[in-house]
């Protein structure tokens, strides 16, 4: 479709583009990424012919660029401007007819009925049919860039350039732009070439990305490997991580504020951040943790900076745990989107904890413990699901900087730990009568301050792994002690 | 509903915008003919335009001298009148869409000026160019007026290939200046003339008979016909240079097929009757805040506006403290800037409230 062959070249006297080269197939979305100044809009006067090129040539569907009369290029190709210039009022229709100027001919051109139905149906494509007699001037800047699209739809072109089509709009117009424009390409074969500041958006919803870097190409490819983390920073000059999206297999790049300089000792996470209530055991950070858990409210991964266990009688039964949870939360003054809440029906003066250090790392663990419903997992199947709250909840915090592998791995080393203490304390499961594991409600919560030393790992014999296996270890171990010895008062 | 009525709101006031323009022209040609130290009936100007001009037969007797004022002094005098403004105002309006500036006018480009130069130059020397005659002022004027067209772009040309407005516009303004010092130097140096030379720089469109229609007629004829097929263009233009050559207009073709266009009837109206000011800066303006920006019919109606408004002015310069005429330049001024003030700040309420 599009062809771009060694062209270098740009304003006289001062070249942008450095021996460029690339190729748009038909129906492709290709996104243009790159710093300020790499020489993004530079590509796109010289393709659609405001700049000519020093050398190398530019082809339109198997025609050189310069080949074509401003008409001709314009019933084949159309662009949406960054911002386009506003001297007289015009309304928004007056404004959109305009680009039906390239279909008409001859010096006597009148307006037939198929010009006013490609109006008409590009002003309802992109939702401006109800302003058609509004004055552009008097529209938002959403609205106008709307407007604008509308008149570059109107010329019916069969590729399209959009310089930062979604700067003006709000989410949803960005959002239902880009979908669009992707619908677009696939059904009806239009070619989308696109600038973008968003590196998130780009790599959402393009086929290929071009990234520029001081008028050079430094790569076009997916975008999966163009968003490399490495790459984009050195392309970009700063700090960004490469994290996957959660619904959608497209990387996602995300900014690094720089951190201000603290004391870490001050933001351990100690027994002294613990508060110890009737009715629940609160642990509150100054900043939020890094989270992986299974508890009622907050569960999963996040930032969290509270964290409650809360006791509730073994009678306890809600069909709405997660808004009865959360309501608790709320009435207790704490604030539910930044917690993760548990529910035990242990008694909360059975808590087990303790704080281990080595090697500039250190863990604090929390544990309740009943096992009066301890199942073996090996002969869960001969079990019928019965929410009953005889529960080990297990709270790790770990003072330091963890990778996803390592979370995943503190929980591992976490439950072989606590599987071993059900071992060693002879626990049974009362259906089958061999050594249970665990109970049917367990949870788990591993938080890490993401500050202060760097751990790849948490396998059982690394240094977190051990510090994690020992405290767990010791903490289930007391706090089935003082369970027991209640039961047995 | 509401909206159905907008536009039906819309498209009759653009219906009605000829009628009422074209109304406004005829009445002000009658007016322009009947008053004057002798006063013309209407009916008799209407009897003499249908039997001179139209040749019609004869509707009766009309009074012989009636037949010389109409047919030799008020007739070619309103008609010179209404070239000249009709000429000054599309070409303002063209110009004010291709710089997108609402606040250009037709002598940015230092066209007057060269018309000027050429005129003043006539005047200073005395010349006379033989087979020419009495003619060589006007003939000279445009002479100059087009030699400083084609040097002010092909200047503009030298410093910038692409030829941006801003690039023409710049080298019209230093075309302006250096040819504005000329005209002062030879106003300087002269003597006797002095009087006639500020009469002429001034403007008036008196005594000039058919001869100068003759000459005006071709100009305006070639001009407005460039700029009335170039109406489309304009449109795409005052969205920026960038945006019409992405709509597919030949942006450098047009650009400077519109410039020459305005340039010529710039010229030939400043060659026959001197700069008269103001017009071709409120009458497009004027007609805009009326009836819209659509270049499609800013420029029709301009020519019409202009027309008209340009013979008012010349009725009141030669009657309002007749026998003394008062240069149209300075009428179309005292008129137009209070007027166009007006204008401005209710459009602004109103826009506001």
């Amino acid at each position: 479709m599009l062809s771009v062959q060694s062209v270098t070249g740009g304003y006289p006297g001062h070249d942008v583009l450095d021996n460029i080269s690339f190729e748009v197939e038909r129906g492709e979305l290709l996104g243009i990424v790159g710093p300020n100044g790499s020489g993004k809009t530079t590509i796109f006067k010289m393709i659609s012919g405001i700049l000519k090129a020093k050398s190398g040539s530019i082809s339109l569907k198997e025609k050189p660029i310069a080949s074509y009369s401003a008409k001709q290029l314009a019933r084949v190709l159309a662009v949406l401007p960054q911002h386009a210039e506003q001297a007289f009022p015009y309304t928004v229709k007056e404004t959109v007819s305009l680009g039906r100027y390239a279909h008409q001919s001859g010096w006597f051109q009148s307006w037939s009925e198929h010009d006013e139905e490609v109006v008409q149906r590009t002003m309802a494509q992109t939702g401006i049919s109800m302003f058609q007699d509004h004055y552009v001037n008097e529209l938002s800047g959403g609205e106008r860039q709307r407007v604008f699209l509308a008149q570059a739809l109107a010329q019916e072109p069969e590729i399209l350039l959009l310089d930062e089509p979604t700067n003006h709009l709000d989410l949803s117009y960005q959002k239902e732009l880009l979908d669009l424009l992707k619908k677009w390409t696939r059904e009806q074969g239009i070619t989308v070439i696109s600038i973008f500041h968003d590196l998130n958006l780009a790599g959402l919803y393009c086929d290929r990305l071009l990234l520029l870097e001081n008028g050079k190409i430094n790569l076009h490819n997916k975008p999966n490997d163009v968003l490399n983390e490495a790459r984009i920073q050195s392309v970009y000059r700063t700090k960004i991580e490469k994290h996957p999206h959660p619904t959608v297999p497209k990387p996602q790049m995300l900014l690094l504020p720089e951190k201000q300089a603290e004391d870490l000792s001050d933001l351990h996470i100690t027994e002294k951040c613990l508060t110890h209530q009737k009715d629940m055991i609160k642990l509150h950070a100054r900043f939020p943790l890094r989270t992986m858990s299974s508890g009622v409210v907050g569960s999963g991964t996040g930032w969290y900076r509270t964290f409650v266990n809360r006791h509730v009688d073994k009678t306890y039964n809600c069909s709405d745990h997660k808004g009865e949870m959360t309501r608790f939360l709320e009435d207790h003054g704490i604030d539910p989107t930044e917690t993760v809440g548990m529910m035990t029906a242990v008694r909360l003066e059975d808590v087990a904890y303790r704080f281990i250090e080595d090697e500039g790392v250190s863990v604090f663990v929390v544990v309740t413990a009943g096992v009066g419903n301890a199942v073996d997992a090996s002969k869960s199947r001969e079990h019928v699901y019965e929410p009953l709250p005889g529960t080990i909840n297990t709270w790790v915090f770990v003072n330091g900087t963890l990778t996803d592998e390592a979370l995943i791995q503190s929980i591992m080393t976490a439950t072989e730990a606590k599987v071993k203490v059900l071992h060693d304390q002879q626990v049974k499961d009362a259906v089958t009568g061999t050594t249970a594991t665990g109970t049917s409600t367990d949870s788990i919560l591993i938080a890490a301050t993401q500050r202060g030393e760097h751990q790849a790992y948490a396998g059982t014999i690394t240094t977190l792994g051990k510090l994690i296996s020992e405290g767990v270890y010791a903490s289930t171990t007391e706090a089935l002690e003082h369970y027991r010895k209640r039961l047995s008062r | 509903m509401q909206k159905r009525f907008t536009r039906m709101f819309l498209l009759n006031k653009r219906f009605i915008a000829y009628p009422i323009a074209t109304a406004l022209l005829i009445v002000a040609m009658l007016l322009g003919i009947s008053i004057g130290t002798v006063s013309v009936p209407v009916l008799t100007i209407l009897k003499l335009i249908g039997t001179e001009v139209l040749h019609l037969p004869s509707l009766g007797k009309t009074d012989p001298m009636f037949t010389t004022i109409v047919m030799d002094i008020r007739l070619p005098r309103v008609i010179l009148a209404g070239l000249v403004g009709a000429s000054l105002a599309i070409a303002g309006a063209a110009f004010q869409g291709l710089l997108r500036n609402p606040l250009a006018d037709p002598y940015v480009l230092g066209v007057s000026s060269g018309a000027s130069v050429g005129a003043v130059l006539v005047l200073f020397l005395n010349l006379s160019i033989p087979f020419v005659g009495m003619f060589t002022l006007p003939v000279m004027s445009i002479a100059a007026s087009i030699l400083t067209i084609f040097l002010v772009l092909f200047f503009a040309r030298q410093i910038e290939r692409s030829m941006r407005v801003e690039t023409i516009i710049l080298t019209g303004i230093v075309f302006s200046s250096f040819l504005g010092s000329l005209l002062s130097l030879m106003i300087a140096l002269t003597g006797e003339e002095l009087r006639q030379i500020i009469g002429w720089l001034l403007g008036s469109v008196s005594m000039r008979g058919w001869e100068y229609i003759g000459i005006m007629l071709p100009f305006f004829l070639i001009g407005s016909g460039i700029l009335l097929f170039s109406t489309k263009e304009l449109n795409a233009m005052s969205f920026g240079e960038e945006r019409a050559q992405h709509i597919g207009v030949n942006v450098a073709k047009r650009k400077l097929w519109i410039l020459i266009g305005g340039s010529i009837l710039t010229g030939a109206a400043v060659a026959v009757s001197g700069t008269i000011g103001f017009v071709g800066l409120v009458i497009p303006h004027l007609t805009r805040l009326l009836w819209g920006p659509d270049h499609r019919h800013l420029l029709p109606l301009s020519i019409l506006l202009g027309a008209a408004f340009l013979i008012v002015a010349d009725l009141i310069s030669r009657t309002i403290i007749s026998p003394t005429e008062l240069p149209i330049g300075v009428i179309t001024s005292l008129i137009g800037a209070p007027v166009f003030a007006i204008i401005l700040i209710r459009r602004r309420k109103e826009s506001r409230g």
